[in-house]
């Protein structure tokens, strides 16, 4: 296994057009159109107003009120950051098919980085699937709990799902609140506290990228990952759908996502699409890219690739 | 403002009484009520864990009833029609028992979703200027919408019909008969933006098929009448109602030519799946023959078939629709059919296996059978209340300045 590479230039610090006092405007952080929403307790949630129609005094105090919340709750300093899309920015995920083994680090990295609930119940944002190499890409032949002393086992391969962050997704049209919706950079967010956990979106998700909170989720303090954002991995209430964000706690910060940085044989690439320079784009240019279910339509910012 | 408050009064004496049988039917949805409410209590506490829905099959018992009583709530108001084209006499109490129906199947409907909420609480973000409903692109946002606006409808109608009936006025002919017409074509709209909240999910082959809104709107139409049949004849023997024998075979002739539609788009649907046989058969095979060792819906689905059939011969032949016995077991048969295939055999097989092709097998847990009881008992509670103060409006035993129920005429209005 590597060690985890931190603070990578996925952004391409010199690249594009950066813009400018970037780490100031981060911590103001919560300009613009898409931002988060009202949480306390009590009245104040139940008559607090969406989320994008919030005033940047509001979405401050909102973040502020979370991480005082949140930090009495797990005993440590929680961070909440409400760091929006930058421009310039549209992210592109590309994941090897011939090199990935099937050894699952990447979803226990996305476990511990996004605080999802480790048991009843047990969420896993990404899921992979071992498929028969006989049948290639055949969901019907296809084992999500295999069990294996070694991995990669003979004849089968390996294809991990999560959230695909499509340009066209189907779970934002059918959500009845508005509750889910596309960033700019691409990212598909939910806000938690807008959510009314009616899973119209699970049905509408052809990758099965959505989860539901069927319990409060069990996350141990010592466990609790402090860095949060809004909008990704802060701890979530019960009876609220949540899902993969590209690490958008990270990533809108330059870095890679947890699943990246910890798949053993490099089989996970992330990038700007926007930036010629950047990974992605190479993948893209000189690689055959698919897409997962592409009769749907959904046009995802998620790539598979065979690179050998 | 008094006659409001005379009214209301009047109603509160007429739902009192009443004999053994009624207290032990009111007692019984009591207990129904009180299991769904305890029940209530425990999900409401844990989470929705307290089911059986996972991420895998994220719908299920719930949303099934809903989808169900949807079809009930439609098809008792478009009996309207044919209470028209057939000139069947009572027509305006085909009309107001039909619309009481629909109420009580509506208040199940809003029950059912809201049982079935991660969180209740916030059931204000989709109310418009209050929240921010994704109106109109979401399909539960249309289908809250016209629910609701259902529901409004067929109250006013119901009140106004009734309030004017106890006063001894003939009720607002240049407001009711539009409102009338117009709860046709609502509750043709609240089952196909039902059924389109299935069909529009591209990522369910099952449910993305077009037929799926016709379907239902042939099923509807068989399982909404089935209960009034049967209360045709309860009110016919207990209260003054008079409504012909024609037209309740009428009824029972017209939910066979809805059944043979019904099963005519099954059986495209079953034809189209099974001769493709694509990889999107594996739903269909899971409700009919099961996936391997899961076989959990094939009993249900073949029950369910048989009800449908044998209801549908007990209903073409005159002969046997026009018995006693073959009218209300042809009712029960049908009910249950429909129950099956619009409830589990719609909501599961869309979801069995999931979009990545994992295969859990969803059974309701007692939890989720208690809540249903529960939303059943208030539902039933609606309309046994409704029904009890309809009636003896209808048969103008119960109108103002006169003690309801009894036979004497009624004193002279004061001029």
């Amino acid at each position: 296994m590597s060690r985890p590479r931190t603070s990578l230039p996925v952004l391409g610090e010199g690249g594009a057009p950066a813009d400018p006092s970037r780490r100031g405007f981060l911590r103001n952080a919560c300009a613009g159109a898409a931002l988060a929403s009202l949480s306390a307790c009590g009245l104040e949630d139940f008559f607090h107003k969406s989320f994008r129609e919030l005033s940047k005094e509001d979405v401050a105090r909102v973040l502020a009120r979370l991480e005082k919340r949140y930090s009495a709750q797990y005993g440590k300093q929680v961070a909440v950051a409400g760091t929006p899309p930058r421009e310039g920015v549209e992210f592109g995920y590309g994941l090897d098919l011939s090199r990935c083994i099937g050894c699952r680090r990447c979803v226990y990295a996305c476990v511990k980085e996004n605080n999802q609930s480790r048991a009843h119940p047990q969420i896993h944002w990404i899921r992979v699937l071992e498929m028969e190499k006989a049948h290639g890409v055949d969901l019907a032949h296809s084992e999500i709990y295999y069990e294996a002393d070694q991995v990669p086992r003979p004849g089968h391969f390996y294809m991990p799902v999560q959230c695909q962050q499509c340009r066209n997704p189907p779970c934002v049209k059918v959500c009845p609140t508005q509750a889910t919706w596309k960033e700019k950079d691409g990212i598909v967010v939910i806000d938690y506290d807008w959510c009314i956990g009616c899973r119209c979106c699970m049905s509408a998700c052809p990758y099965g990228a959505r989860h539901f909170n069927w319990a409060t989720p069990t996350l141990p303090a010592e466990e609790m990952n402090p860095a949060t954002h809004y909008l990704g991995n802060r701890p979530r209430p019960k009876g609220v759908v949540e899902k993969c964000t590209f690490c958008i706690q990270r990533t809108r910060n330059g870095r890679y996502p947890a699943c990246v940085e910890i798949c053993p044989v490099g089989a996970r690439k992330f990038g700007n699409l926007l930036d010629p320079q950047s990974e992605i784009r190479q993948v893209m240019e000189t690689k055959r890219v698919f897409i997962f279910k592409e009769d749907l339509a959904t046009q995802p910012h998620f790539y598979y690739f065979y690179a050998t | 403002m008094s006659g409001i408050v005379d009214f209301l009064a009047g109603c509160g004496r007429l739902v009192r009484r009443g004999n053994r049988a009624y207290y032990g039917w009111l007692g019984l949805l009591a207990v129904a009520i009180l299991i769904g409410l305890g029940a209530y209590v425990h999900q409401a506490r844990t989470g929705l864990i307290a089911t059986n829905m996972r991420d895998q099959v994220s719908w299920a018992f719930y949303v099934g009833n809903f989808t169900f009583l949807v079809g009930v709530a439609a098809a008792a108001v478009m009996l309207v029609i044919p209470a028209y084209v057939y000139n069947w006499g009572p027509i305006k109490e085909v009309v107001i028992l039909g619309e009481l129906l629909a109420i009580s199947a509506i208040t199940m409907c809003l029950l059912f979703i809201l049982v079935d909420m991660g969180r209740p609480d916030r059931f204000l973000h989709i109310v418009p200027f209050i929240g921010s409903p994704n109106w109109p692109r979401s399909m539960l946002t249309w289908d809250a919408l016209v629910l609701n606006a259902y529901l409004v409808l067929n109250l006013a109608v119901v009140i106004h019909i009734l309030y004017t009936g106890y006063h001894g006025h003939h009720y607002n002919k240049a407001l009711i008969v539009p409102l009338v017409l117009l709860s046709v074509p609502a509750a043709v709209s609240i089952h196909t933006v039902t059924a389109f909240l299935y069909n529009g999910m591209a990522s369910r082959p099952y449910w993305n098929a077009s037929i799926l809104a016709p379907r239902f709107l042939a099923s509807a139409f068989c399982s909404g009448p089935a209960v009034m049949i049967i209360l045709f004849q309860v009110l016919r023997k207990w209260a003054n109602i008079d409504i012909k024998d024609e037209a309740i075979h009428k009824v029972a002739e017209l939910m066979a030519y809805a059944m043979f539609v019904n099963l005519f788009l099954l059986g495209a649907e079953i034809f189209k799946e099974y001769y493709s046989a694509t990889e999107h058969l594996l739903y269909t095979q899971y409700l009919w023959s099961g996936i391997g060792e899961h076989k959990a819906l094939v009993p249900y689905a073949w029950t369910g078939l048989a009800c449908n059939l044998l209801a549908f011969f007990l209903f073409l032949v005159p002969k046997t629709r026009r018995t006693f016995v073959g009218l209300n077991l042809g009712s029960i048969l049908i009910w249950a059919g429909c129950y099956i295939e619009k409830g589990m055999g719609l909501v599961i097989p869309g979801m069995t296996p999931d979009t990545l092709g994992e295969i859990y097998e969803y059974r309701p847990t007692g939890t989720e059978w208690a809540i249903a009881a529960g939303v059943f008992g208030v539902g039933f509670l609606v309309f046994t209340v409704l029904v009890k103060v309809a009636v003896p409006i209808m048969s103008g035993t119960f109108h103002a300045r006169a003690e309801p129920e009894t036979s004497l005429p009624a004193p002279a209005a004061v001029p």
